[in-house]
């Protein structure tokens, strides 16, 4: 099942819950999760620890916004310090680059009759991660302030969302309609990536590290880029998820390209007016050059289990880990996220991220060099960003400075 | 002192030393010479929630063999510090070849990692040291003028700007010098301009980054600076004024020797902490316009889902290096000291 | 000291009291513009539409009807349990400054004592240690740490700043020592007394102040450390600055950003009392102090 038919599914599924009975596996082990620090992973492995605490030994969380940066070093040893890491696309791979987690297939065939085959993260038919919640950007608009400035319909496709921007900034509204997170770093290497993925644009040459990306759709991605940037608020290369949210919500925004997770927190009565929050509407990743391809990127969490630990002790972290992942759990968390699992039923901050994965936007690439190229593309756009040199110039740093830490990383000789 | 004393007066401090700083850098120094191993990697295919792809991943046991045959990985000699990311002697070279005039070259050279990081390094360091040096001594002078009853709220007052943590401290700053926020909309008031932001241009980017470093570490010097104003002795000034030296004449004759030691101690942290100035670029955002080595060395430990070690390990000795330039002049003094007073 | 030359109000008074009017503004101004925005929600604190609500409170007012709220403190405090991060941060602040001080003393003692050449290349070594990024180090000491099962309690952490303050410490009480007179403690030996315990009887004594204010600076090092707690310690273990940083949120999600400001303004409340309370020491110390390059 997909995530389509789950999100239809889901809502005429409802409270066809699973048994509130938890097998948690082996008895008597250590579970030791690590997991960064946000509402539904609080859900997921706070629910683990009510389910099988009690039949475990140890049952501890640790949950830190730095779990990416120790994540390695903590599974590294034998034993590992965790016997789960709960991952999204990028850490999953950073994981596996060393070869810290185990495929998960007899347990999930053991514990997981619940759940759904699209929970299944599987690399060349192993099962190495479940994921149960995702995530993506979309786009938010005002659609009082369209209204005004004469635009018919949400923006569907990038050409529409500059034209509307136009229109807005024509007709006096706004100097500055649009808010993007294109703080230079991560953030602007991920709105590069999905314009770029929604060109049909691929990173690297297959099967192997050495880079693809000097092409005409890259300086296509950059030009729209560039566009975009006109109409965005001056100070947008310092600008990340909580300014975007913020100018969204002090209502100085009508076009916005944000994280469906924010989608929630911008409807809810706080911090906003309700001029604001009743005119938002969320729709889908807008499409950009005639392709049919959404620009997001999309994202998942997930759970993974530890190589370095003994095998119970794996067992039992994944039983009780995956005993969350019920319908009962998504009912009394449904608004913490956009739940893959059984049982979600999508309120309208998740009707973004629904239309976005419906549309069939990509996955962030679980490519094992991936980081290195977002990490190349973070640092050297900005000076094309800036208008200090051209796109040509700026892809060619890109190149360059990937493939000096491709060298570094063993990746390309 | 004879040695064995000396020895176990020292030994626990430079045990500590030793253990956590000394062999991690001897470490960090061994790392930067190597790469790591050739990763073995697979075409595979990978299903997620969204879909399948073909991928490729790590042959983590091949590699894993590999990396026991040599754990260290590739020797690579300086190669890590000469490459792209460093001091780009290949393409230094060539901006060299194919550019005409100093500007061309150095907008080139500019144009590359470590430069860029270096040169707004060395400007925060040079511009920022010398204000913090002669702010610092006007105002332990100016509060050591003060009656003695404000002298303590004073004194804590000039305090804040290190007490609060620079995490939440640049979070607040960072708000205030929006366009929308107080700095921010008073700057665009007192020059009638709409547009002026101060975090879209980078001029102003640096200026903001400087200011910020002036007020952040001015409480560091001043409270040095005001206490060695308490032990200039007595009788020199009572002798000066006599002589009919001005109050401007007695700082700049008198204080200003005797303080001599403290503005040396002082410029050596400063010297040291400036060129090492980071945390003011994440907390206003600013990697757009201004990048330090110490920057870098974030990056490329934090920023890529692999850490690259070798590259943050170069850097890191670069760092030092750079440090030991900078404080030569200040050693060599040092060394003198100490020659005239060992017996 | 107050001679009638020095009472007379000279153009350098004035100038130099404007100058510390105008510091004092400049530096207490974001301090209490934070304090008063800790009562506010986060939509005033951190308005993007008029930074005046910040002063007013308009949507305070409507989303709690009431002009200012405790509700940052109230979570942070009860809610996140911000207690618990207060309480490792003081037994990591009071360790830390109490072991740094014991072997920086000594050693900065024999630096101060010991003409031999080796003593200079060791505050030469120091200099070299304290260059060294901290941010590098904490990376390297990560695997080392989870193999050894030593990482995330709170002795690691002592000790890894023990140690990172080292150099610092060492170079500012061996210019404290240089200023006691050496016949204090060679008096003392020829009296009988080992080196030791000259120092503990004679150097000790007089050496406070100085300690004190080289103590000040270990402390707000400790107290105000992300790079190393925020990688060293588990969950559990939480210090207070790597706890408000939890509060800031991460790309995807939004944080609580008025629990970190609340949590920093009660985290300034010791450090006022604190300072107020050493003060005299702290100026007496550096006095005697007079660190010397």
């Amino acid at each position: 099942m997909s995530l389509r038919n789950l999100v239809i599914a889901g809502a005429v599924t409802g409270l066809m819950g699973s048994a509130a009975w938890a097998d948690c596996g082996p008895s008597g082990q250590s579970i030791r999760i690590l997991a960064s620090d946000f509402p539904a992973i609080h859900a997921v492995a706070g629910t683990a620890e009510a389910m099988c605490a009690g039949a475990a030994a140890e049952f501890t969380r640790n949950h830190t916004t730095e779990a990416r940066e120790i994540m390695n070093a903590a599974l590294t040893p034998n034993p590992a310090e965790y016997t789960s890491v709960i991952v999204a696309n990028s850490t999953l791979t950073q994981l596996m680059n060393d070869g810290l987690v185990r495929p998960l297939n007899d347990y999930v065939e053991k514990y997981g009759a619940h759940l759904e085959p699209h929970q299944m993260i599987t690399i060349d038919g192993n099962v190495m991660a479940v994921a149960f919640m995702a995530n993506s950007q979309h786009l938010f608009s005002r659609s009082d302030i369209l209204e005004k400035a004469g635009v018919s319909g949400i923006p569907s496709t990038y050409e529409e969302v500059l034209a509307a921007a136009e229109k807005i900034r024509a007709a006096g509204i706004m100097e500055h309609p649009l808010v993007m997170n294109m703080k230079v770093g991560w953030n602007v290497g991920e709105v590069f990536n999905m314009i770029y993925l929604a060109h049909g644009g691929e990173f690297f040459q297959p099967g192997s590290a050495a880079p693809a990306i000097n092409n005409e759709k890259a300086i296509a991605a950059l030009s729209i880029m560039r566009s975009l940037a006109e109409y965005a608020h001056p100070d947008h290369l310092t600008q990340a998820s909580n300014e975007t949210q913020g100018l969204w919500e002090a209502g100085q925004a009508a076009l916005g390209i944000m994280w469906g997770s924010r989608g929630g927190v911008i409807l809810d009565d706080e911090g906003s007016s309700e001029e604001v929050t009743s005119n938002t509407v969320l729709s889908g990743a807008p499409t950009v050059a005639g392709g049919s391809i959404p620009a997001a990127t999309l994202w998942w969490d997930g759970i993974t289990i530890a190589t370095n630990v003994g095998d119970a002790e794996a067992e039992a972290t994944f039983a009780a880990l995956v005993s969350a992942m019920t319908p009962e759990m998504v009912a009394e968390h449904n608004d913490d996220a956009v739940w893959l699992i059984d049982g979600f039923k999508p309120g309208p901050a998740a009707a973004g991220v629904a239309a976005t994965a419906t549309g069939g936007a990509m996955s962030y690439p679980m490519i094992p060099y991936i980081g290195l190229m977002h990490n190349a593309l973070g640092a050297e756009l900005v000076d094309f960003l800036k208008g200090a040199e051209g796109a040509e110039q700026a892809i060619a740093d890109v190149e360059a400075a990937y493939v000096t830490a491709a060298k570094e990383a063993g990746f390309l000789n | 002192m004879p040695n064995r004393t000396f020895f176990w007066f020292i030994l626990p401090t430079l045990t500590t030393m030793i253990l956590f700083i000394a062999l991690p850098i001897v470490s960090v120094f061994i790392q930067s010479l190597h790469i790591e191993h050739e990763q073995v990697i697979l075409v595979s295919e990978s299903c997620d929630p969204f879909g399948c792809t073909e991928t490729t991943s790590v042959d983590t046991e091949a590699t894993e063999k590999l990396r026991r045959e040599q754990p260290l990985g590739r020797f690579n000699g300086l190669g890590t510090y000469i490459n792209r990311s460093h001091l780009a002697f290949e393409e230094v070279r060539e901006a060299w070849g194919a550019t005409d005039t100093m500007g061309a070259f150095f907008s080139r050279i500019l144009n590359l990692p470590f430069y860029k990081a270096l040169a707004f390094t060395l400007t925060y360091t040079f511009v920022v040291t010398p204000f913090v040096l002669v702010l610092g001594l006007a105002i332990a002078v100016g509060i050591n003028n003060l009656p003695k009853l404000v002298k303590g709220p004073t004194i804590f007052v000039s305090l804040l700007p290190m007490i609060v943590t620079p995490l939440v401290g640049s979070l607040i700053l960072f708000w205030m010098v929006d366009g929308d926020g107080i700095i921010g909309a008073t700057l665009q008031r007192i020059y009638d301009d709409n547009a002026l932001s101060l975090k879209a241009s980078p001029a102003l980017t640096w200026i903001m980054l400087i200011v910020y470093g002036v007020w952040h570490i001015l409480p560091f010097s001043f409270i040095v600076f005001y206490a060695g104003l308490q032990t200039v002795p007595r009788e020199t000034l009572e002798s000066a004024m006599i002589d009919g030296a001005t109050k401007w004449q007695r700082i700049i004759h008198v204080i200003v020797p005797h303080l001599m030691p403290i503005v040396i101690f002082v410029t050596l942290i400063l010297l040291m902490d400036n060129f090492r100035v980071f945390e003011p670029i994440v907390g206003f955002s600013a990697e757009a316009h201004a990048q330090s080595l110490s920057w870098i060395i974030f990056k490329d430990l934090r920023e890529s889902a692999n850490p690259l070690y070798s590259s943050a390990g170069a850097t890191s000795m670069m760092t030092i290096l750079g440090v030991a330039i900078l404080l030569t002049p200040v050693l060599i003094r040092t060394w003198r000291d100490f020659r005239r007073r060992s017996p | 000291m107050a001679t009638r030359a020095e009472s007379r109000i000279s153009p350098l008074v004035v100038i130099s009291t404007a100058l510390v009017a105008v510091w004092l503004v400049i530096a207490a101004f974001p301090f209490i513009w934070t304090l008063w925005g800790s009562f506010k929600v986060q939509g005033d604190f951190f308005s993007k539409a008029d930074w005046r609500n910040a002063l007013y409170g308009v949507h305070t007012i409507q989303e709690t009807g009431n002009a200012s709220t405790g509700a940052g403190y109230q979570g942070a405090w009860v809610q996140e349990e911000f207690y618990r991060a207060a309480m490792n941060t003081s037994i990591v602040v009071f360790f830390t400054v109490v072991i740094s001080l014991t072997i920086g003393t000594l050693g900065g003692f024999a630096l101060a004592r010991s003409g031999k050449r080796y003593a200079f290349w060791i505050l030469m070594a120091a200099l070299v240690f304290r260059a060294m990024p901290h941010i590098t180090l904490v990376s390297g000491y990560l695997l080392p740490f989870f193999e050894w099962n030593i990482w995330g309690i709170l002795p690691t952490t002592i000790v890894v700043l023990v140690a990172i303050n080292q150099p610092f410490t060492l170079w500012m009480l061996h210019s404290f020592f240089l200023n006691i007179p050496r016949e204090m403690d060679e008096s003392a030996m020829v009296d009988g007394c080992t080196r030791f315990q000259a120092f503990r009887y004679v150097i000790i004594p007089v050496m406070w102040p100085g300690v004190i204010t080289t103590g000040l600076f270990s402390f707000l090092l400790a107290y105000n450390d992300f790079a190393v707690t925020s990688m060293l310690l588990s969950e559990q273990n939480e210090t207070m600055i790597p706890k408000i940083a939890s509060f800031l949120g991460t790309t995807q999600v939004e944080g609580n950003v008025m629990f970190a400001v609340a949590a920093v303004v009660s985290a300034t409340a010791p450090l006022f009392m604190l300072v107020l309370f050493f003060q005299r020491q702290i100026v007496s110390g550096l006095t005697t102090g007079a660190v010397k390059g």
